[in-house]
């Protein structure tokens, strides 16, 4: 796989012009990812109504891979209710883990899919040791979130 | 200067024969030649049981063996007995034992340890849990211009308070052999223990304990050849003598009853339990290795390497190399930044072009807020590494910045 597809300029958007990354005044819930073997930072906050996440702020610092996969996901997740966005994460994962396009639910001619932008990390699924990378937003988000209710 | 014979000394090493690879890693750990591997299967085949034990010929011959690797060590590092080698798991276990079994006992409130600002976390968190146990102060020789440390507050810092001066004999980051024998000298007139973190010195530089002014020095087997599990303490017998153990059990004892024991002479002492007896024949092997080839040609190897490569680099637009500009006082260790890509985006990047580098804070993370980076990328040269690996670590760093649009 050529390293054109790993670093796509939408990941590269990401990394240099994240979005979402001025701090919450009163955020809801709030949480801290570390990857301690490479060392990248992922903060994230969520402002919640209800399901609902209202609002997002995510920063850190890291590897373009780490950085731009948090950048992505808040776009991705605002506005969006935990059930809509366990659906996305658990699309995340399959992407991530999987053996091949189809089986990763990829497909390139459905506008509007649910990963919008999050696809051009597809290719990180080829360079296991940067999965985690990718992964690191997700799991604080998750811890974030925490248990419904 | 001449390069070594890279293409003699590469058959050596199976690794590079499995696909073209430039391996510029070797400060993490060094690639192992057969002559080790052989020696380890030779041994554990048929030469093999356990030392200290025989009655019968087969554990009196592997004790022989594994005696003489110390004997072997000791002639490497110019010691004076023998009784100065104490072999331990590693650089890292070694530094814990002087800082349990004689920091522990010895040091009062406000007495004084000293690093340097470049250490690795092996040389720094023993220090710092140790400042903790004893209300000690843990202080800094701090790093000054052109990545060299800053001499200038020495007298303040190494005087009648300091107990401990642990210092790198060459920086596993920056690169940059520090000017031991200023501060060694200082330790020495203080009464405090010196200690030389060696781990990348002695691999890479002929080091002579008979003259370098420390009273101990460790260094890890694997990053010279050897195999992982096993290095070296190397301590004046005066230092052993005031070294209580901090591991207890079989072959450390002189006599025991059933509530007291006494213990064995120095170094069997601090070994206690079945030793890492095939890592010592490994450990043998590879100084046999490092020896052939010779430790100044190593060294001039390296320094050719990293003026070659400094050089090279200085060529790439938008890198930028955290340490020494010129080969003066400095090792085989080259860490760089390029613009605003993180270093492990750039290692990523070279493993695609087959150049095995490190990315990340090299366990050095307060040496990484002094550079104002969160990591660095780090390639570092050994014995078997060629101008070509350094062509090819050039041409993937190009790569990276044109595929990040930094050039």
């Amino acid at each position: 796989m050529a390293l054109e597809d790993l670093y796509r300029d939408v990941i590269l958007d990401h990394y240099r012009n994240p979005r979402h990354r001025q701090p919450l005044d009163a955020p809801d819930r709030r949480a801290e990812g570390v990857n301690p073997l490479c060392g990248d930072e992922v903060t994230v906050e969520l402002k919640l109504e209800g399901d609902t996440v209202t609002d997002v702020a995510v920063h850190g610092q890291g590897c373009s891979i780490s950085q731009s996969s948090a950048s992505m996901m808040s776009e991705a997740i605002k506005g969006k209710t935990r059930a809509e966005i366990a659906a996305i994460a658990e699309r995340f994962h399959a992407m991530m883990t999987a053996e091949d396009e189809t089986a990763a639910g990829l497909d390139p001619s459905r506008p509007g899919s649910v990963l919008g932008d999050l696809e051009a990390l597809q290719g990180v699924r080829r360079y296991p040791v940067r999965i985690k990378c990718a992964s690191l937003p997700w799991k604080t988000l998750e811890d974030a979130l925490g248990p419904a209710g | 200067m001449p390069l070594l014979d890279t293409t003699a000394i590469r058959a050596d090493f199976p690794v590079f024969e499995d696909r073209g690879l430039h391996f510029l890693d070797s400060a993490a750990s060094s690639q192992k030649p057969r002559q080790v591997i052989e020696a380890m299967a030779e041994f554990m085949a048929h030469g093999y049981a356990n030392v200290n034990r025989g009655a019968y010929r087969l554990s009196v011959s592997a004790t022989e063996r594994y005696e003489a690797v110390r004997d072997k060590v000791a002639a490497f590092l110019g010691a004076s007995s023998s009784d100065e080698i104490v072999f331990v798991r590693g650089a890292t276990t070694g530094i814990n034992l002087l800082a349990h079994g004689w920091g522990s006992l010895r040091l009062r409130p406000d007495d004084r340890i000293v690093v340097t600002e470049m250490e690795h976390h092996a040389n720094l968190v023993p220090w710092q849990m140790l400042a903790r146990r004893t209300g000690a102060r843990l202080e800094f020789i701090p790093l000054g211009e052109d990545y060299r440390l800053d001499l200038r507050d020495l007298d303040r810092l190494i005087d009648g308070d300091t107990k401990i001066v642990a210092v790198t004999g060459m920086s596993n980051v920056l690169g940059t052999i520090p000017q031991l024998e200023v501060i060694l000298t200082a330790a020495r007139s203080a009464g405090a223990l010196s200690i030389v973190d060696g781990a990348q010195l002695v691999p890479h530089q002929p080091v002579d304990v008979s003259r370098l002014g420390a009273d101990a020095l460790v260094f890890s087997a694997h990053k010279m050849c050897g195999p992982t599990g096993i290095g070296v303490l190397w301590a004046r017998p005066e230092r052993l003598e005031e070294l209580e153990p901090i591991e207890y059990g079989g072959d450390m004892i002189s006599n025991v009853s059933r509530y007291t024991a006494t213990w064995a002479p120095i170094p069997h002492r601090f070994e206690a339990g079945t030793p890492p007896i095939i890592e010592a024949i490994g450990l043998g092997a590879a100084i046999d290795y490092v020896e052939k080839i010779g430790r100044q040609a190593i060294a001039d190897h390296d320094t050719e390497l990293t003026r070659y490569a400094l050089e090279a680099l200085a060529e790439v637009p938008e890198l930028e190399i955290h340490g020494p500009a010129d080969t003066a006082s400095r090792g085989g260790v080259i860490s760089f930044t390029m613009a605003d890509i993180h270093p492990h985006d750039l290692a990523t990047i070279l493993d695609q072009h087959d150049v095995a580098v490190r990315a990340g804070h090299h366990c050095a993370k307060p040496l990484m807020e002094i550079l104002s980076v969160p990591a660095t990328a780090r390639a570092s040269f050994y014995l078997y590494n060629t101008i070509e690996d350094i062509d090819a670590l050039v041409a993937a760093l190009r790569n990276a910045g044109e595929l990040f649009g930094v050039i």
